[in-house]
């Protein structure tokens, strides 16, 4: 006869890791639809070929058992279309490939796969190639130019190992020469322009370098808020503290420092703080942790942005902050029911129905003394019983 | 997003929404014929387990006493059918294993009114008097817990208790066995509360009802009102937000009282001790007639079932004999939950008795429950989902992942495994299908085996 044991609850929530990771790569699907139409032909070799390098990277480490999970779970994707997202659009196929094969390997499959990684995965692979590739990291074509749907920037082609082919002469060619290709960060950072916060919010004046449109972002990040598929306090805390940072140093001193609108809509603030900050594994349990990791990731943001030689620092800042999670998880622990101070002091919280003591008992009737024990002290005695 | 439970009003933060599947909450309760042959375990309860008074071949009428104990954290049991003793000794019970066991053969022609009990008059009786009373009834927690209700209800020499709390919330999906008896049973209710209140000593009672019930809060209020003013204090009804596990005393008192009971302590330290539903209402009916608990309501119910409904069933009747009844003949064992969905047991086999914790027998389909079986299961990947769905307010992420390790004492002391109370909303919730309150449980029985040790 065999014997099964089963377990209560016998009853599941329909939510799987299937399905989380399903909808937040459904949740990018507007964006790397808005992406394409931006950049073009380049922008969509770069999603496909970054995505299908860690797709097969992941296939590979999970077959060879070096790494939990499957390509099934969709979370591979996930890393493969956010990297892709993090790169500029006319990043050589070839580095795309490399960083998609660091991400999957050095970032998950070293740690033990899907939930033991430490570090976001695209992240890691974007660290990789700033490090390995800074010249091509920092190339970014403008958007919105004419053709971008019959020609590729001439980069995206780069055969391996050689210098990829010079995007500024290829801009020139198009009469775009005054628009060459720097982000809105880097021209703040390096010449000092800055960009209206309504082009940056949409991307959709023309000829700019920018990434993926914050506002598009923004929406997408509230639906998987709304489906509870991320955790709003993430995004809410970064965007809060660096907002605060930006907003404080602007009081300070507005000739030197840029509106705290630009801060939040430049560069890759929104799809780190909606997307790559809020990576369940690499980022705190705890409600309390979730505050105080969003915190620290936004303050580091605009650390790095103004003080270092850096133009942008989401990337390192998110790293640092999942490098902090054990930590901040281990001070951030959830107060167990009855031990809070409420239950200390006794306090009453709202929306109670009834008083704890109503005026016809007395305080002191109330039960000052607690014993632990209810059954042991006062036992009947032997004679009771046998009645 | 837990900003809703706020705004929603709930009373104590986290828990879950499972579906409430309450097939069978209009319909009423039924009386299930009796069996050919009844099991009585005798452990049916927490605490010692009584022995029998009967012997093989000897003849009982319904109500008799059967078995007994002299520990006071034991309660007696009652033949629940007239007939003779067939067999004493080792037969099935739910958790799997075989034991002590009396089966009596019901006489096919026999009356079964219950003719032991005398009805007696209890206006004089004693808070003590009353406490021996229901000791005798052999009433013991109905919710699921059976935990003896005499000690329940006895209060400690130290403390005093002001408030009766009377819990009809009934959090668990499928099961409405409390509210049918609310809506059917109200004025056995209050009856019961009263003498609940007379035994305590509390001068006031108050019945949470989760407001998915409203029809049973009217009945209850309405009982009240029939009621009038009674000597032992004021009754009210209060509806409380629909939340697994609201059921829970911690969660109820936080409803209706906004206060958290402080860890490793008991309700008693607010002056209050909690009583389910069913049970004050069979004690309501029970002790003005003198008799002992033989039957209990039973919700047999879910998607396996063709007569869902609440049955009024014989203690020791086998679980085949209900299904049978109950429109699910061909049924596996697999397919069986005693008690609710979240809490309750899977059965080991169709030959075990109905008794008296048993507030539910659930059938699931065979196929559904494949289904979940052949879920995948994931690293946790900290979606913190656990955490937001503990009401206990722990971190079964962590809690998870250091029982995966063995680290048992870090469970216990650093991050308050004690406090688990085994709800299983972590385990409803974990997306990656990971068995965190199995593994709780195995964390807290070791612990409690190196507590003994040393």
């Amino acid at each position: 006869m065999s014997i099964e044991i089963r377990s209560a609850p016998h009853i599941k929530a329909p939510r799987s890791v299937e399905m989380i990771m399903r909808h937040v790569v459904w949740s990018l699907m507007p964006i790397c639809a808005f992406y394409i139409y931006q950049y073009g032909l380049s922008a969509f070799a770069s999603l496909v070929v970054v995505t299908g390098s860690c797709l097969l990277t992941e296939r590979w480490f999970t077959k060879t058992g070096t790494q939990s999970g499957d390509i099934s779970d969709y979370s591979a994707v996930i890393t493969g279309l956010l990297l892709a997202l993090s790169l500029p659009p006319g990043f050589p196929l070839w580095m795309g490939a490399v960083a998609g094969f660091v991400a999957i390997a050095l970032g998950k499959a070293l740690f033990g796969g899907i939930g033991f990684n430490v570090f976001n995965p695209a992240l890691v692979g974007r660290a990789f190639v700033q490090a390995a590739f800074p010249q091509a990291i920092a190339t970014y074509t403008p958007s919105f130019l004419p053709g971008r749907f019959h020609e590729m920037v001439p980069s995206s082609m780069a055969v391996p190992f050689m210098q990829p082919a010079d995007v500024l002469e290829w801009l020139k060619l198009k009469q775009l020469d005054a628009l060459a290709g720097a982000t809105p960060l880097a021209k703040w950072k390096f010449e000092g322009v800055l960009a209206g916060a309504e082009e940056l919010v949409t991307s959709l004046s023309g000829h700019m370098a920018v990434g993926p449109s914050p506002a598009l972002i923004l929406v997408c990040g509230i639906y998987l808020a709304m489906r509870r598929f991320m955790d709003w306090r993430i995004p809410a805390a970064i965007l809060g503290s660096a907002g605060l940072t930006a907003w404080i140093l602007f009081a300070i001193s507005p000739e030197r420092f840029p509106n705290p609108f630009f801060m939040l809509f430049s560069g890759g603030l929104i799809l780190g703080a909606v997307y790559m900050a809020t990576d369940m594994a690499t980022s705190p349990v705890t409600p309390k942790g979730m505050w105080v990791y969003g915190a620290f990731i936004g303050l580091m943001t605009v650390v790095i942005r103004y003080y270092s030689g850096l133009p942008e620092g989401v990337m390192y800042a998110i790293l640092l902050g999942n490098a902090a999670t054990p930590l901040i998880e281990r001070i951030t622990q959830p107060t167990p029911f009855g031990k809070s101070a409420l239950a200390r002091l006794g306090q009453v919280k709202r929306g109670a129905s009834y008083p704890l003591h109503p005026g016809y008992i007395s305080r002191e009737d109330a039960g000052a003394v607690t014993p632990k024990k209810r059954f042991l002290p006062n036992k009947p005695k032997r004679e009771d019983r046998e009645s | 997003m837990k900003l809703l439970s706020y705004f929603r009003g709930e009373a104590f933060q986290r828990g879950v929404h499972p579906p409430s599947q309450k097939l069978t909450a209009q319909t009423r309760i039924r009386r299930l014929p009796y069996p050919a042959r009844v099991t009585v375990p005798l452990s049916q309860h927490i605490g010692k387990v009584p022995h029998a008074i009967v012997k093989v071949g000897q003849e009982v009428v319904r109500g008799e006493p059967i078995a007994r104990s002299d520990d006071w954290l034991s309660v007696p049991h009652h033949a629940p059918v007239t007939g003779v003793v067939e067999f004493v000794g080792l037969r099935p019970s739910a958790r799997g294993p075989w034991i002590e066991s009396i089966v009596i053969r019901a006489h096919p022609g026999a009356t079964q009114d219950d003719l032991w009990g005398q009805p007696r008059d209890l206006s004089e009786a004693t808070s003590g008097d009353i406490l021996q009373m229901i000791w005798d009834t052999g009433m013991v927690g109905l919710g699921g817990a059976a935990f003896p209700t005499h000690a329940k209800l006895t209060v400690p020499k130290q403390a005093k208790v002001h408030t009766l709390v009377v819990n009809g919330c009934e959090c668990e999906p499928y099961l409405t066995c409390d509210h049918r008896v609310m809506v059917e049973q109200a004025d056995d209710l209050i009856t019961g509360i009263r003498y609940g209140m007379r035994a305590t000593g509390a001068v006031r009672a108050i019945v949470g009802i989760e407001d998915n019930k409203p029809d049973a809060l009217l009945a209850v209020r309405a009982a009240i009102e029939r009621a009038g003013t009674v000597p032992e204090g004021e009754i009210h009804a209060e509806l409380v937000p629909t939340k697994y596990p609201q059921g829970s005393e911690k969660m109820l008192i936080m409803a209706l009282f906004g206060v958290e009971i402080p860890a490793g302590g008991l309700p008693v330290a607010l002056g209050m001790v909690v009583n389910n539903v069913g049970t004050l209402a069979a004690l309501g009916k029970l002790l003005p007639a003198g008799r002992g608990l033989t039957e209990r309501v039973v919700t047999i119910t879910g998607p396996g079932v063709a007569k869902p409904g609440d049955y009024i069933v014989p203690l020791g009747t086998p679980l085949r004999f209900v299904l049978d009844y109950a429109g699910a003949p061909d049924v596996d064992a697999k397919q069986i939950i005693l008690g609710g969905p979240m809490m309750g047991q899977a059965a080991a086999s169709l030959d075990v008795p109905i008794t008296k914790g048993m507030s539910g027998v659930l059938v699931m389909r065979g196929d559904e429950m494949a289904a979940q079986a052949d879920r995948k299961t994931y690293p946790c990947i900290k979606c913190a989902e656990c955490v937001e769905s503990c009401p206990m307010g722990l971190n079964p992420s962590t809690l998870g992942m250091l029982a995966a390790k063995r680290e048992y004492d870090l469970m216990g002391s650093a991050y308050h495994l004690g406090e688990c109370f085994e709800c299983g909303c972590c385990s409803y919730v974990c997306p990656s299908n990971i068995p965190l309150v199995q593994q709780f449980r195995v964390a807290k029985q070791i612990l409690r085996e190196k507590a003994i040790a040393k």
